[in-house]
Protein backbone atom coordinates (compact mmCIF):
# COMPACT_ATOMS: atom_id res chain seq x y z
CA UNK A 1 0.00 0.00 0.00
CA UNK A 2 0.95 3.19 -0.96
CA UNK A 3 1.65 6.44 2.07
CA UNK A 4 -0.54 9.17 1.97
CA UNK A 5 1.59 12.25 3.05
CA UNK A 6 0.93 15.79 3.33
CA UNK A 7 2.77 17.35 1.00
CA UNK A 8 3.17 20.75 -1.40
CA UNK A 9 1.58 20.80 -4.87
CA UNK A 10 4.37 22.25 -6.20
CA UNK A 11 6.48 19.27 -4.29
CA UNK A 12 4.02 16.52 -5.42
CA UNK A 13 3.91 17.27 -9.12
CA UNK A 14 7.43 17.23 -8.74
CA UNK A 15 7.81 13.97 -7.17
CA UNK A 16 5.34 12.31 -9.11
CA UNK A 17 7.23 13.96 -12.52
CA UNK A 18 10.71 11.51 -11.32
CA UNK A 19 8.24 8.18 -10.33
CA UNK A 20 7.02 8.66 -13.83
CA UNK A 21 10.27 8.59 -15.64
CA UNK A 22 11.29 11.88 -16.00
CA UNK A 23 15.03 12.55 -15.98
CA UNK A 24 15.55 15.99 -17.24
CA UNK A 25 14.16 19.03 -16.32
CA UNK A 26 15.12 22.47 -17.45
CA UNK A 27 13.93 25.98 -15.34
CA UNK A 28 14.05 28.97 -14.59
CA UNK A 29 12.53 30.47 -10.91
CA UNK A 30 9.44 32.29 -10.51
CA UNK A 31 6.93 32.49 -8.17
CA UNK A 32 4.58 30.75 -7.35
CA UNK A 33 6.34 27.73 -8.63
CA UNK A 34 10.21 27.86 -7.59
CA UNK A 35 9.45 24.59 -5.55
CA UNK A 36 9.06 22.32 -8.23
CA UNK A 37 12.69 23.31 -9.31
CA UNK A 38 13.94 23.89 -5.87
CA UNK A 39 12.85 19.84 -5.13
CA UNK A 40 14.09 18.84 -8.31
CA UNK A 41 17.61 20.17 -7.56
CA UNK A 42 18.05 17.84 -4.78
CA UNK A 43 16.10 15.25 -5.89
CA UNK A 44 17.16 14.46 -9.73
CA UNK A 45 20.96 14.01 -8.81
CA UNK A 46 19.59 11.44 -6.39
CA UNK A 47 17.74 9.19 -9.12
CA UNK A 48 20.49 10.20 -11.59
CA UNK A 49 18.58 12.59 -13.39
CA UNK A 50 19.70 15.93 -14.54
CA UNK A 51 18.17 19.41 -13.18
CA UNK A 52 19.71 22.39 -15.03
CA UNK A 53 18.39 25.96 -13.91
CA UNK A 54 19.30 27.45 -17.27
CA UNK A 55 19.99 30.82 -18.21
CA UNK A 56 16.82 32.17 -19.10
CA UNK A 57 12.41 30.45 -19.59
CA UNK A 58 13.28 30.61 -23.07
CA UNK A 59 16.98 28.45 -23.22
CA UNK A 60 15.16 26.21 -20.63
CA UNK A 61 12.27 25.41 -23.06
CA UNK A 62 15.02 24.67 -25.79
CA UNK A 63 16.82 22.19 -23.82
CA UNK A 64 13.50 20.36 -23.22
CA UNK A 65 13.40 20.60 -27.14
CA UNK A 66 16.75 19.01 -27.68
CA UNK A 67 15.74 16.07 -24.58
CA UNK A 68 12.97 15.60 -25.99
CA UNK A 69 14.72 14.88 -29.63
CA UNK A 70 16.89 12.36 -28.35
CA UNK A 71 13.72 10.44 -27.16
CA UNK A 72 13.79 11.21 -23.23
CA UNK A 73 11.41 12.83 -21.01
CA UNK A 74 11.38 15.85 -20.26
CA UNK A 75 10.12 18.99 -18.10
CA UNK A 76 10.20 22.84 -17.72
CA UNK A 77 7.62 24.74 -15.52
CA UNK A 78 7.47 28.69 -15.15
CA UNK A 79 4.94 30.90 -14.05
CA UNK A 80 2.55 33.21 -16.50
CA UNK A 81 5.13 35.79 -17.72
CA UNK A 82 7.63 32.84 -17.61
CA UNK A 83 5.17 30.63 -19.94
CA UNK A 84 5.04 33.65 -22.32
CA UNK A 85 8.48 33.34 -22.71
CA UNK A 86 8.52 29.90 -23.73
CA UNK A 87 6.01 30.52 -26.06
CA UNK A 88 8.69 29.96 -29.06
CA UNK A 89 9.45 27.12 -27.78
CA UNK A 90 5.84 25.34 -27.27
CA UNK A 91 5.61 26.51 -31.24
CA UNK A 92 8.70 24.94 -32.30
CA UNK A 93 7.96 21.28 -30.06
CA UNK A 94 4.47 21.61 -31.87
CA UNK A 95 6.24 21.96 -35.41
CA UNK A 96 8.54 19.26 -34.38
CA UNK A 97 5.92 16.83 -33.23
CA UNK A 98 8.16 16.49 -30.06
CA UNK A 99 6.89 15.87 -26.55
CA UNK A 100 7.13 17.91 -23.95
CA UNK A 101 5.52 18.54 -20.21
CA UNK A 102 4.94 21.89 -19.61
CA UNK A 103 4.09 23.24 -16.06
CA UNK A 104 2.08 26.42 -15.77
CA UNK A 105 1.59 27.59 -12.18
CA UNK A 106 -0.75 30.63 -12.70
CA UNK A 107 -0.27 34.03 -11.39
CA UNK A 108 -1.84 37.45 -12.20
CA UNK A 109 -1.41 39.56 -15.39
CA UNK A 110 -1.26 40.65 -17.67
CA UNK A 111 2.57 41.98 -18.10
CA UNK A 112 4.32 41.15 -14.75
CA UNK A 113 1.23 41.43 -13.10
CA UNK A 114 1.40 39.98 -9.34
CA UNK A 115 2.15 37.25 -7.93
CA UNK A 116 -0.99 35.74 -5.98
CA UNK A 117 -3.18 32.98 -7.86
CA UNK A 118 -4.77 33.87 -11.41
CA UNK A 119 -6.32 31.48 -14.07
CA UNK A 120 -6.19 34.42 -16.95
CA UNK A 121 -4.24 32.50 -19.36
CA UNK A 122 -6.47 30.04 -20.24
CA UNK A 123 -6.88 31.26 -23.93
CA UNK A 124 -2.94 31.17 -24.28
CA UNK A 125 -2.95 27.77 -23.09
CA UNK A 126 -5.81 25.96 -25.03
CA UNK A 127 -5.16 27.81 -28.04
CA UNK A 128 -1.83 26.52 -28.15
CA UNK A 129 0.50 29.88 -26.92
CA UNK A 130 2.92 30.46 -29.94
CA UNK A 131 2.62 30.97 -33.07
CA UNK A 132 0.93 28.33 -36.21
CA UNK A 133 -1.65 26.16 -35.86
CA UNK A 134 -1.31 23.80 -32.91
CA UNK A 135 -3.01 22.47 -29.64
CA UNK A 136 -1.44 21.14 -25.85
CA UNK A 137 -3.30 18.80 -24.25
CA UNK A 138 -4.09 20.91 -21.10
CA UNK A 139 -4.96 19.20 -17.98
CA UNK A 140 -6.10 21.36 -15.01
CA UNK A 141 -5.28 19.88 -11.49
CA UNK A 142 -7.72 20.75 -8.78
CA UNK A 143 -6.23 18.90 -5.83
CA UNK A 144 -2.52 18.49 -4.97
CA UNK A 145 -3.47 14.53 -5.79
CA UNK A 146 -4.43 15.72 -9.09
CA UNK A 147 -1.04 18.10 -9.23
CA UNK A 148 0.43 14.42 -9.12
CA UNK A 149 -1.87 11.81 -11.16
CA UNK A 150 -2.06 14.48 -13.87
CA UNK A 151 1.66 15.15 -14.14
CA UNK A 152 2.03 11.35 -14.85
CA UNK A 153 -1.20 11.55 -17.17
CA UNK A 154 0.55 14.25 -18.89
CA UNK A 155 3.79 12.20 -19.76
CA UNK A 156 1.95 9.45 -20.91
CA UNK A 157 -0.04 11.92 -23.54
CA UNK A 158 2.43 13.42 -24.38
CA UNK A 159 4.71 10.39 -25.81
CA UNK A 160 1.45 8.92 -27.32
CA UNK A 161 0.48 11.73 -29.42
CA UNK A 162 3.80 13.20 -29.67
CA UNK A 163 2.93 17.12 -28.75
CA UNK A 164 3.25 19.17 -26.01
CA UNK A 165 1.26 18.30 -21.98
CA UNK A 166 0.72 21.17 -20.26
CA UNK A 167 -0.44 21.25 -16.81
CA UNK A 168 -2.38 24.93 -16.16
CA UNK A 169 -2.44 24.91 -12.18
CA UNK A 170 -2.36 28.09 -10.21
CA UNK A 171 -0.80 29.77 -7.30
CA UNK A 172 -3.24 28.57 -4.32
CA UNK A 173 -3.17 24.69 -6.02
CA UNK A 174 0.89 24.95 -6.04
CA UNK A 175 1.13 26.34 -2.53
CA UNK A 176 -1.18 24.56 -0.72
CA UNK A 177 -0.80 21.43 1.03
CA UNK A 178 -2.90 18.62 1.53
CA UNK A 179 -2.93 14.76 1.29
CA UNK A 180 -1.32 12.68 -1.29
CA UNK A 181 -0.64 9.31 -2.23
CA UNK A 182 2.62 9.00 -4.72
CA UNK A 183 1.83 6.32 -7.26
CA UNK A 184 4.78 5.04 -8.88
CA UNK A 185 2.75 4.08 -11.86
CA UNK A 186 3.81 2.16 -15.08
CA UNK A 187 4.79 4.18 -18.07
CA UNK A 188 2.76 3.83 -21.13
CA UNK A 189 5.68 2.68 -23.13
CA UNK A 190 5.99 4.38 -26.53
CA UNK A 191 8.33 3.15 -28.93
CA UNK A 192 10.18 6.37 -30.48
CA UNK A 193 11.31 5.61 -33.74
CA UNK A 194 11.92 8.96 -34.87
CA UNK A 195 14.25 10.14 -31.78
CA UNK A 196 18.20 11.06 -32.45
CA UNK A 197 20.06 8.31 -30.64
CA UNK A 198 22.53 7.79 -33.40
CA UNK A 199 22.27 5.35 -36.16
CA UNK A 200 25.05 3.59 -34.91
CA UNK A 201 25.39 2.98 -38.92
CA UNK A 202 22.49 0.78 -38.98
CA UNK A 203 19.76 2.85 -39.99
CA UNK A 204 18.82 5.87 -42.00
CA UNK A 205 19.47 9.34 -39.89
CA UNK A 206 16.52 10.48 -38.25
CA UNK A 207 16.07 14.74 -39.27
CA UNK A 208 13.86 16.30 -36.10
CA UNK A 209 12.72 19.75 -37.23
CA UNK A 210 9.69 22.23 -37.50
CA UNK A 211 10.93 23.75 -41.51
CA UNK A 212 9.40 22.69 -44.24
CA UNK A 213 9.80 25.46 -46.91
CA UNK A 214 7.19 23.22 -49.55
CA UNK A 215 3.78 24.66 -49.18
CA UNK A 216 2.88 21.25 -49.80
CA UNK A 217 4.80 19.49 -47.76
CA UNK A 218 4.10 21.64 -44.74
CA UNK A 219 -0.01 21.90 -45.25
CA UNK A 220 0.43 17.96 -44.89
CA UNK A 221 2.24 17.58 -41.82
CA UNK A 222 -0.23 20.33 -40.19
CA UNK A 223 -3.07 18.34 -41.64
CA UNK A 224 -1.76 15.16 -40.25
CA UNK A 225 -1.06 16.95 -36.48
CA UNK A 226 -4.56 18.02 -37.01
CA UNK A 227 -5.84 14.35 -37.29
CA UNK A 228 -3.73 13.29 -34.23
CA UNK A 229 -5.62 16.50 -32.41
CA UNK A 230 -8.78 14.30 -33.44
CA UNK A 231 -8.09 11.28 -31.66
CA UNK A 232 -7.04 13.25 -28.45
CA UNK A 233 -10.37 15.09 -28.82
CA UNK A 234 -12.29 11.59 -29.24
CA UNK A 235 -10.19 9.84 -26.51
CA UNK A 236 -8.45 11.67 -23.87
CA UNK A 237 -11.33 14.52 -22.87
CA UNK A 238 -12.04 14.07 -19.05
CA UNK A 239 -13.96 15.93 -16.41
CA UNK A 240 -15.71 15.36 -12.92
CA UNK A 241 -19.56 15.72 -12.63
CA UNK A 242 -20.54 16.96 -8.87
CA UNK A 243 -24.10 16.75 -8.27
CA UNK A 244 -25.21 16.90 -11.78
CA UNK A 245 -27.92 14.01 -11.54
CA UNK A 246 -30.67 16.55 -11.36
CA UNK A 247 -29.03 19.86 -11.97
CA UNK A 248 -30.71 23.15 -13.45
CA UNK A 249 -27.38 25.30 -12.43
CA UNK A 250 -24.64 24.50 -13.85
CA UNK A 251 -21.50 25.70 -12.73
CA UNK A 252 -18.00 25.31 -14.79
CA UNK A 253 -15.06 25.46 -13.26
CA UNK A 254 -11.31 23.96 -12.68
CA UNK A 255 -8.62 24.36 -10.62
CA UNK A 256 -8.82 26.17 -7.43
CA UNK A 257 -12.33 27.96 -8.87
CA UNK A 258 -13.74 24.18 -9.14
CA UNK A 259 -12.76 24.23 -5.06
CA UNK A 260 -14.68 27.26 -4.29
CA UNK A 261 -17.20 26.29 -6.37
CA UNK A 262 -17.77 23.11 -5.04
CA UNK A 263 -18.67 24.27 -1.30
CA UNK A 264 -21.10 26.84 -3.16
CA UNK A 265 -22.62 23.91 -4.99
CA UNK A 266 -22.93 22.04 -2.00
CA UNK A 267 -24.26 25.35 0.18
CA UNK A 268 -26.98 26.03 -2.37
CA UNK A 269 -28.17 22.19 -2.43
CA UNK A 270 -28.13 22.68 1.80
CA UNK A 271 -30.69 25.35 0.74
CA UNK A 272 -32.81 23.00 -2.31
CA UNK A 273 -31.35 24.61 -5.49
CA UNK A 274 -30.42 22.36 -7.84
CA UNK A 275 -27.11 23.35 -8.79
CA UNK A 276 -24.22 21.08 -9.93
CA UNK A 277 -21.35 21.48 -11.46
CA UNK A 278 -18.84 20.30 -14.98
CA UNK A 279 -15.40 20.50 -13.45
CA UNK A 280 -12.98 20.11 -16.82
CA UNK A 281 -10.20 18.22 -15.65
CA UNK A 282 -9.14 18.43 -19.50
CA UNK A 283 -9.24 22.09 -20.82
CA UNK A 284 -8.26 20.95 -23.88
CA UNK A 285 -9.65 18.88 -25.36
CA UNK A 286 -12.48 20.91 -23.90
CA UNK A 287 -15.39 18.77 -22.49
CA UNK A 288 -17.91 20.17 -24.96
CA UNK A 289 -19.97 16.98 -25.61
CA UNK A 290 -20.46 16.68 -21.85
CA UNK A 291 -22.11 20.47 -21.69
CA UNK A 292 -24.28 20.27 -24.94
CA UNK A 293 -25.70 17.09 -23.19
CA UNK A 294 -25.75 19.03 -19.97
CA UNK A 295 -27.90 21.87 -21.81
CA UNK A 296 -30.79 19.54 -22.47
CA UNK A 297 -31.60 19.50 -19.13
CA UNK A 298 -29.66 22.64 -17.01
CA UNK A 299 -31.23 26.40 -17.25
CA UNK A 300 -28.62 27.97 -16.62
CA UNK A 301 -24.61 28.03 -16.87
CA UNK A 302 -22.34 29.82 -14.70
CA UNK A 303 -18.43 30.34 -15.71
CA UNK A 304 -16.70 30.44 -12.65
CA UNK A 305 -12.91 31.67 -13.44
CA UNK A 306 -10.43 33.89 -12.67
CA UNK A 307 -10.34 35.27 -15.82
CA UNK A 308 -12.33 37.57 -17.70
CA UNK A 309 -14.48 35.25 -19.50
CA UNK A 310 -11.96 33.19 -21.29
CA UNK A 311 -13.48 30.06 -20.42
CA UNK A 312 -17.07 31.23 -20.75
CA UNK A 313 -16.01 31.58 -24.51
CA UNK A 314 -15.71 28.09 -24.41
CA UNK A 315 -18.94 27.04 -22.44
CA UNK A 316 -21.16 29.46 -25.14
CA UNK A 317 -19.33 27.42 -27.67
CA UNK A 318 -20.11 23.93 -26.08
CA UNK A 319 -23.95 24.44 -25.92
CA UNK A 320 -24.12 26.55 -29.18
CA UNK A 321 -25.58 29.61 -26.79
CA UNK A 322 -28.90 27.15 -26.16
CA UNK A 323 -28.74 28.41 -22.18
CA UNK A 324 -27.86 31.45 -20.73
CA UNK A 325 -24.29 31.46 -19.81
CA UNK A 326 -23.32 34.02 -16.44
CA UNK A 327 -19.85 35.23 -15.71
CA UNK A 328 -18.69 34.82 -12.17
CA UNK A 329 -14.87 36.07 -11.49
CA UNK A 330 -12.39 37.92 -10.02
CA UNK A 331 -9.20 38.44 -11.50
CA UNK A 332 -5.77 40.05 -10.54
CA UNK A 333 -5.14 37.63 -7.55
CA UNK A 334 -8.68 38.03 -6.51
CA UNK A 335 -10.06 34.26 -5.31
CA UNK A 336 -13.72 34.41 -5.85
CA UNK A 337 -15.63 33.25 -2.26
CA UNK A 338 -18.18 30.43 -1.85
CA UNK A 339 -20.59 33.36 -0.77
CA UNK A 340 -20.35 35.37 -3.74
CA UNK A 341 -20.49 32.08 -5.93
CA UNK A 342 -23.50 30.65 -3.91
CA UNK A 343 -25.07 34.44 -4.43
CA UNK A 344 -24.57 33.92 -8.45
CA UNK A 345 -26.45 30.39 -8.02
CA UNK A 346 -28.64 31.91 -6.40
CA UNK A 347 -30.08 34.70 -8.71
CA UNK A 348 -29.68 32.21 -11.41
CA UNK A 349 -31.88 30.21 -9.86
CA UNK A 350 -34.20 32.76 -9.41
CA UNK A 351 -34.38 33.91 -13.37
CA UNK A 352 -35.02 29.79 -14.16
CA UNK A 353 -37.74 30.04 -11.64
CA UNK A 354 -39.69 32.94 -14.05
CA UNK B 1 -13.60 25.65 22.05
CA UNK B 2 -14.29 22.25 22.26
CA UNK B 3 -12.79 19.59 20.12
CA UNK B 4 -14.64 19.28 16.91
CA UNK B 5 -15.98 15.53 15.98
CA UNK B 6 -17.46 15.61 12.51
CA UNK B 7 -16.97 18.36 10.96
CA UNK B 8 -14.79 20.99 9.83
CA UNK B 9 -12.16 23.26 11.59
CA UNK B 10 -11.10 26.33 10.08
CA UNK B 11 -8.04 27.52 12.09
CA UNK B 12 -5.81 31.09 10.71
CA UNK B 13 -2.45 31.47 12.33
CA UNK B 14 -0.80 34.88 11.62
CA UNK B 15 2.21 36.68 12.69
CA UNK B 16 5.73 38.12 11.89
CA UNK B 17 7.77 36.06 9.41
CA UNK B 18 10.63 34.68 11.92
CA UNK B 19 8.12 33.59 14.47
CA UNK B 20 7.27 30.24 13.00
CA UNK B 21 4.07 30.75 11.59
CA UNK B 22 3.66 28.64 8.68
CA UNK B 23 5.36 25.51 10.88
CA UNK B 24 3.21 25.92 13.30
CA UNK B 25 0.21 25.47 10.58
CA UNK B 26 2.02 22.67 9.29
CA UNK B 27 2.28 20.92 12.75
CA UNK B 28 -1.57 21.40 13.36
CA UNK B 29 -1.80 20.34 9.47
CA UNK B 30 -0.13 16.68 10.62
CA UNK B 31 -1.72 16.42 13.33
CA UNK B 32 -4.48 16.53 11.54
CA UNK B 33 -3.45 13.75 9.33
CA UNK B 34 -2.76 11.56 12.34
CA UNK B 35 -6.31 11.79 13.74
CA UNK B 36 -7.54 10.87 10.49
CA UNK B 37 -8.70 13.53 8.74
CA UNK B 38 -8.64 15.48 5.26
CA UNK B 39 -6.51 18.47 5.60
CA UNK B 40 -5.36 21.46 3.49
CA UNK B 41 -2.19 24.23 4.14
CA UNK B 42 -2.15 26.96 2.63
CA UNK B 43 0.52 29.85 3.55
CA UNK B 44 0.43 33.18 2.25
CA UNK B 45 3.29 33.63 -0.11
CA UNK B 46 3.46 37.35 -1.20
CA UNK B 47 6.93 39.36 -0.99
CA UNK B 48 5.80 40.04 2.69
CA UNK B 49 7.16 36.43 3.93
CA UNK B 50 10.61 38.55 3.70
CA UNK B 51 10.15 40.29 7.46
CA UNK B 52 6.65 41.49 7.17
CA UNK B 53 3.32 39.60 7.77
CA UNK B 54 3.38 35.68 7.41
CA UNK B 55 -0.24 33.66 7.81
CA UNK B 56 -1.42 30.65 6.84
CA UNK B 57 -4.65 28.48 6.91
CA UNK B 58 -5.18 25.29 7.97
CA UNK B 59 -8.83 23.55 7.35
CA UNK B 60 -9.35 19.61 9.03
CA UNK B 61 -12.28 17.97 8.26
CA UNK B 62 -13.94 14.98 8.38
CA UNK B 63 -15.80 16.02 4.56
CA UNK B 64 -13.60 16.49 1.60
CA UNK B 65 -12.40 20.01 1.47
CA UNK B 66 -13.73 22.28 -1.17
CA UNK B 67 -12.05 25.62 -0.84
CA UNK B 68 -8.63 25.69 0.80
CA UNK B 69 -9.21 29.64 2.29
CA UNK B 70 -10.51 30.71 5.82
CA UNK B 71 -12.39 33.84 5.33
CA UNK B 72 -13.85 32.84 8.67
CA UNK B 73 -11.60 30.85 10.83
CA UNK B 74 -13.09 28.86 14.17
CA UNK B 75 -9.78 30.10 15.63
CA UNK B 76 -7.42 32.53 15.45
CA UNK B 77 -3.81 32.35 16.19
CA UNK B 78 -2.57 35.66 16.45
CA UNK B 79 1.38 36.10 17.23
CA UNK B 80 1.40 40.07 16.36
CA UNK B 81 -0.64 43.38 17.34
CA UNK B 82 -1.18 43.55 13.02
CA UNK B 83 -2.46 39.84 13.01
CA UNK B 84 -4.67 40.53 15.89
CA UNK B 85 -6.21 43.85 14.47
CA UNK B 86 -6.76 42.85 10.59
CA UNK B 87 -8.22 39.35 11.52
CA UNK B 88 -10.11 39.16 14.57
CA UNK B 89 -13.18 40.86 12.70
CA UNK B 90 -13.37 37.77 11.03
CA UNK B 91 -13.44 34.70 13.69
CA UNK B 92 -16.78 33.57 13.90
CA UNK B 93 -19.21 33.99 16.60
CA UNK B 94 -18.24 31.28 19.88
CA UNK B 95 -14.71 30.67 18.20
CA UNK B 96 -10.98 31.15 19.59
CA UNK B 97 -8.77 33.97 19.66
CA UNK B 98 -5.47 32.50 20.95
CA UNK B 99 -2.12 35.43 20.88
CA UNK B 100 0.82 36.40 22.54
CA UNK B 101 0.02 38.69 25.35
CA UNK B 102 4.00 39.42 25.61
CA UNK B 103 3.77 41.05 22.02
CA UNK B 104 0.23 42.39 22.01
CA UNK B 105 -0.84 44.60 24.51
CA UNK B 106 -4.25 45.19 23.34
CA UNK B 107 -7.31 42.62 23.89
CA UNK B 108 -9.57 41.56 21.51
CA UNK B 109 -12.54 43.45 21.27
CA UNK B 110 -14.42 40.17 20.23
CA UNK B 111 -17.03 39.27 23.59
CA UNK B 112 -18.50 36.61 21.40
CA UNK B 113 -15.45 34.45 21.18
CA UNK B 114 -13.19 32.75 23.93
CA UNK B 115 -9.89 34.42 24.38
CA UNK B 116 -6.32 33.00 25.19
CA UNK B 117 -3.97 35.15 25.92
CA UNK B 118 -0.72 33.74 26.63
CA UNK B 119 2.55 35.62 27.26
CA UNK B 120 4.31 33.63 25.16
CA UNK B 121 7.63 34.96 24.02
CA UNK B 122 8.30 36.02 27.87
CA UNK B 123 7.40 32.19 28.71
CA UNK B 124 9.64 30.96 25.90
CA UNK B 125 12.39 33.48 26.89
CA UNK B 126 12.27 32.25 31.15
CA UNK B 127 12.58 29.15 29.74
CA UNK B 128 15.62 29.80 27.85
CA UNK B 129 14.00 29.01 25.04
CA UNK B 130 13.83 31.85 22.22
CA UNK B 131 12.10 31.50 19.59
CA UNK B 132 9.54 28.52 20.61
CA UNK B 133 6.75 31.15 21.78
CA UNK B 134 4.66 29.37 18.36
CA UNK B 135 5.02 26.22 20.58
CA UNK B 136 3.33 27.52 23.73
CA UNK B 137 0.42 29.14 21.88
CA UNK B 138 0.15 25.36 20.03
CA UNK B 139 -0.43 24.34 23.38
CA UNK B 140 -3.17 26.47 24.19
CA UNK B 141 -4.10 25.40 20.74
CA UNK B 142 -3.92 21.75 21.85
CA UNK B 143 -5.70 21.99 25.07
CA UNK B 144 -8.97 24.13 23.86
CA UNK B 145 -9.26 22.46 19.77
CA UNK B 146 -7.32 19.38 19.48
CA UNK B 147 -6.53 16.96 21.93
CA UNK B 148 -3.64 14.80 20.55
CA UNK B 149 -2.16 12.34 22.18
CA UNK B 150 1.82 12.40 23.59
CA UNK B 151 2.50 9.50 21.07
CA UNK B 152 0.49 11.27 18.44
CA UNK B 153 2.01 14.86 19.25
CA UNK B 154 5.15 13.32 19.11
CA UNK B 155 4.63 11.66 15.50
CA UNK B 156 3.50 14.77 14.11
CA UNK B 157 6.38 16.82 15.42
CA UNK B 158 8.43 14.22 13.98
CA UNK B 159 7.05 14.61 10.52
CA UNK B 160 7.23 18.42 10.78
CA UNK B 161 10.40 19.02 11.78
CA UNK B 162 13.63 18.75 9.44
CA UNK B 163 15.94 15.82 9.87
CA UNK B 164 18.54 18.08 10.36
CA UNK B 165 16.54 19.54 13.13
CA UNK B 166 15.72 16.46 14.85
CA UNK B 167 17.54 17.65 18.33
CA UNK B 168 14.72 20.45 18.60
CA UNK B 169 11.95 18.31 19.51
CA UNK B 170 12.36 17.90 23.06
CA UNK B 171 12.40 21.07 23.27
CA UNK B 172 9.30 21.77 21.16
CA UNK B 173 7.45 19.22 23.23
CA UNK B 174 8.88 21.05 26.14
CA UNK B 175 7.34 24.13 25.05
CA UNK B 176 3.89 23.47 24.12
CA UNK B 177 3.72 21.65 27.93
CA UNK B 178 4.50 25.21 29.18
CA UNK B 179 1.33 26.15 27.23
CA UNK B 180 -0.78 23.88 28.26
CA UNK B 181 0.34 24.56 31.85
CA UNK B 182 -0.28 28.17 31.33
CA UNK B 183 -3.51 28.11 30.16
CA UNK B 184 -4.67 25.25 33.02
CA UNK B 185 -3.21 27.63 35.68
CA UNK B 186 -5.56 30.85 33.40
CA UNK B 187 -8.30 28.67 33.09
CA UNK B 188 -10.73 30.75 35.04
CA UNK B 189 -9.71 34.35 33.68
CA UNK B 190 -10.76 33.52 30.24
CA UNK B 191 -12.99 34.93 28.89
CA UNK B 192 -16.26 32.85 28.91
CA UNK B 193 -18.10 32.96 25.08
CA UNK B 194 -21.43 32.00 24.09
CA UNK B 195 -22.65 28.40 22.28
CA UNK B 196 -20.48 27.56 19.41
CA UNK B 197 -22.62 27.65 16.07
CA UNK B 198 -22.83 25.28 13.55
CA UNK B 199 -20.85 25.80 10.76
CA UNK B 200 -21.97 25.13 7.10
CA UNK B 201 -19.98 22.49 4.95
Amino acid sequence: MQETILMKGNEALAEAAILAGCRHYFGYPITPQTEIGAYLSKRMPEVGGVFLQAESEIAAIHMVYGASCAGKRAMTSSSSPGISLKSEGLSYLAGSDLPALVVNVQRAGPGLGGIQPSQSDYMQATRGGGHGDFRNIVLAPASVQEMASLTQRGFDLADEYRMTAMILSDGTIGQMMEQVTLETPVPKLVEKPWALTGTGGKREKNIVTSLYLSPKELEEKNLTRFARYKLVEERETDYEAFCMEDAEICLIAYGISARVSRNAVSAARAKGIRAGMIRPITLWPFPSAALKQAAKTVKHFLSVEMSMGQMMTDIELAVRCTRPVTLVSHVGGVIPTPEEVLLAIERAAEEAAV
Amino acid sequence: MKEQKNTTQQVLIAGFGGQGVLFLGKLIAHAGVLLGKNVTWLPSYGPEMRGGTANCAVILSDEPIGSPIVSEPDVLIAMNLPSLTAYQPRVCAGGEIIYDASLVHESPAREDVTVRALPATRLATEAGMDGLSNMILLGAFLSDCLHLTQEQLRQALEHTVPAHKAHLIEANLHAIAIGKHELALAGQNATVRTERPRRAG
